[in-house]
């Protein structure tokens, strides 16, 4: 489609870099902090190239969305938060889960589907979750996030704790109806969450101007009480001196705002993506104010870190990544058995069995694909249990739901 | 023993456990200083404040994502829904989030969420506010279902969910909202989910009735004494996930026939599923083939002629009885 192509205007527009040009540069912060914001870049750079590749050798599968190109957004945002501070995302955020602090390893091992994967292999690419470093999901659904993100602020605000969530999204989210129900219902009750337009200028592959009729998305809660900053996104000082403050006013003053980051994916939408919505051009511009480079070559001359720790640090980098790969593909693939773990908690204040699959255990017609042998017939059994006189015999029986005592501690 | 109406012992299973639990809370449209579109939550703004409970802008999916959200955090949210005809707009958080979470987080984290919805037809309220959703929430994994048909089972059930850590589908009828009946006193009336109710006994014909059914059909199953010497065996199962199989096979057994009976449609419905659970399990058993009574096969049309002519009756079930009867092979 020829009007597809996107337009020289936004072209023009996404080549600026928002109102970074009237502000005065920001400082750099001290050279541990500094090369940490760069390495961490640079690890999720090659984490994502070489889950592309791993991609192309199918060692993952389903969809494969990569934030090459974004990572200053990411960093600069997570390098100002708090460890008790919420963070969630969409399917694009291998490199958020990074950026927290998450083991490479564990997220390219969820991306290979084991059991040592983030989720045990439950949740793949699109549902990277890390409780234990508050990295609260990527999910699948455009504009999901918003209100689960207003939850946790909600919990915060109920609580008296001064957590602050910051909760990232594209710029195809800003058309759903969660982002209007969410920006009036997080203005209203005052909830410490910062929301952070990611907008690569895509949503999918329809362009900012073809997909939002506001194209300044800062803007874009404005009428529902909550007011926006434009910021580079590419630039990660500038991300992060943006966010800071946006944190700040979050949990100091429970202020709700919109920020929105201009930032590019250089590859597509995900690895099925032929690109015929945009130029080669248009790409090549964003590469040549690459974050890592730009920020690297800041470093460089102003004297605070020289090429060769780059280099060292680009050869760590490369290790992390390998790593993860190694550890992935060590993994076991999950136990046919754990097919119903964790799909329901049974708890001790109520007690019963909950009912996973009330049908009969023999295999029904057009199930026999299922059948691995003996082993699905003792997973149709587990899987018939329902409640009942027969449920504390089932129970004893059964052993894999999981034990309340290994829970994850509740936050309360 | 004190004699409350269903939406008497709702609240009071609603203010004892937030008395109980600093982390449970109320929220929804209009639950607040209206005091609830049913009265449901009469009193607990009064007694609550509004940090617990919450008036909400009309915003179904993003409420109950905020329940799901404040429950990843450790709170205990209760969301209510005006009517389960307005929980469609909530889809998405019910089962792309609500439901899906603890799984495809790998058990990292609990949704410990309850959304109450009042559904059912009767009061010429149309298309829009009247229908019967059983059958939807039935289907997924991940929720419990509630569906309780007498304030002692709505205030056990309800204080039951609240203390469950899985996200609950709490579903009440607007017609039963009024109803009275004996309701245990102190608070610590809990009941299992998974426990099905045994309203009446009888050896000729099991009548599996949920929600205003259950009423219903206990009617029916008179009628079937009275009329026709035929001694009727009603179960009210009173959770759809789970279900207690087990007391439903067993009356089979003993009657050898049985007639499922729900407000909701037909196709893909409550009895839809049970019928197909019973033929598999106890296919011998049977001397006829499974009745279903359901609601007509429309969206539910306003006039209260064609209302009443859309929903199950007592005579309805009173024939699906006697034809089982009488097909018996």
């Amino acid at each position: 489609m020829a009007q597809s192509k996107s337009s020289a205007a936004t072209k023009k527009k996404a080549s600026g870099s928002a109102d970074g040009g009237s502000k005065a540069k920001p400082e750099l912060p001290s050279k541990k902090e500094s090369g940490e914001l760069l390495e961490t870049m640079m690890v999720i750079r090659r984490f994502e190239e070489e889950a592309g590749r791993q991609y192309q050798k199918a060692k993952a599968g389903g969809f494969l969305h990569l934030a090459i190109g974004e990572e200053a957004t990411i960093v600069g945002t997570t390098s100002v938060m708090h460890e008790d501070d919420y963070l969630i995302g969409t399917y694009r955020t291998h490199g958020h889960a990074i950026a927290r602090g998450t083991d490479p390893k564990r997220v390219m091992a969820e991306l290979f589907g084991r059991v040592d994967g983030t989720s045990g292999g439950r949740g793949g690419s699109m549902h990277i979750f890390d409780l234990e470093r508050r990295f609260m999901g990527g999910y699948g659904i455009v504009g999901g996030t918003l209100p689960l993100a207003a939850g946790l602020g909600l919990a915060s605000d109920y609580r008296g704790e001064d957590t602050v969530t910051v909760c990232m999204f594209g710029d195809g989210a800003t058309n759903t109806g969660n982002f209007g129900e969410t920006m009036n219902l997080a203005a209203l009750w005052k909830l410490p969450v910062v929301f952070l337009v990611e907008n690569n200028l895509y949503g999918m592959g329809t362009s900012l101007e073809r997909h939002s009729a506001v194209t300044n998305l800062s803007e874009k809660a404005s009428c529902m009480g909550i007011p926006g900053e434009r910021i580079d996104g590419m630039d990660v000082l500038a991300v992060r001196e943006c966010v800071a403050e946006h944190v700040r006013l979050a949990r100091e003053q429970r202020e709700p705002t919109l920020v929105e980051a201009f930032t590019y994916r250089y590859r597509g939408h995900s690895a099925a993506d032929p690109e015929i919505y945009r130029e080669k051009q248009e790409v090549e511009e964003w590469q040549r104010k690459d974050p890592i480079e730009s920020f690297a070559g800041r470093l460089v001359s102003d004297g605070a870190i020289d090429e060769e720790e780059i280099a060292a640090m680009r050869e760590r980098a490369e290790q992390i990544v390998l790593e993860a790969v190694a550890f992935a593909d060590a993994s076991p693939e999950p136990d046919l058995d754990s097919l119903y773990d964790h799909l329901y908690v049974v708890g001790e204040q109520v007690p019963g069995w909950y009912a996973v699959d009330e049908r009969s255990p023999d295999p029904h017609p057009g199930e026999e694909e299922r059948r691995a042998g003996e082993r699905a017939q003792e997973l149709a059994e587990r899987g018939a249990a329902y409640a009942g006189p027969g449920a504390s015999r089932r129970r004893e029986a059964g052993g894999d739901h999981p034990d309340p005592d290994a829970r994850p501690e509740d936050v309360a | 023993m004190a004699t409350l109406r269903m939406r008497e012992a709702l609240r009071d299973a609603m203010a004892e456990e937030m008395r109980g639990d600093e982390s449970v809370f109320l929220m929804g449209e209009d639950v607040g200083v209206f005091q609830g579109a049913f009265k449901v939550s009469e009193g607990l703004l009064d007694e609550f404040g509004e940090r617990r409970v919450r008036d909400t802008p009309i915003s179904e999916n993003t409420i109950v994502g905020m329940g799901v959200g404040a429950a990843m955090a450790g709170l205990r949210p209760i969301v209510e829904i005006m009517t389960v005809n307005f929980s469609l707009l909530a889809m998405d958080m019910i089962v792309n989030h609500a439901a899906a979470i603890p799984y495809m987080f790998g058990g990292q984290v609990r949704v410990p969420l309850v959304i109450r919805m009042p559904g059912g037809g009767g009061h010429q309220l149309g298309p829009t506010h009247s229908h019967s959703f059983e059958a939807l929430f039935l289907q997924i994994p991940g929720l419990l279902v509630a569906c309780p048909s007498t304030p002692a089972d709505g205030k056990g059930l309800l204080k039951a969910a609240i203390r469950d850590d899985n996200p609950v589908i709490f579903i009440e009828h607007e017609t039963l909202y009024g109803s009275r009946g004996e309701v245990p006193d102190g608070g610590d009336h809990y009941l299992d989910f998974g426990e099905a109710a045994i309203r009446r006994e009888g050896g000729d014909v099991t009548i599996v009735g949920l929600l205003r059914m259950a009423e219903t059909a206990q009617q029916a199953a008179q009628t079937l004494a009275n009329e026709h010497g035929v001694e009727a065996e009603v179960i009210d199962p009173r959770t759809l996930r789970p279900l207690d199989l087990d007391t439903i096979l067993e009356s089979v057994a003993k009657t050898n026939h049985a007639v499922i009976v729900e407000e909701g449609w037909p196709h893909g419905g409550v009895g839809a599923n049970l019928a197909a659970l019973i033929q598999e399990q106890a296919f011998d058993a049977l001397d006829a083939p499974v009745q279903r009574v359901t609601g007509a096969d429309v969206p539910m049309p306003y006039s209260k002629r064609l209302e009443q002519a859309a929903m199950p009756h007592s005579e309805h079930i009173v024939s699906a009885a006697l034809a089982s009867l009488e097909g018996s092979v």
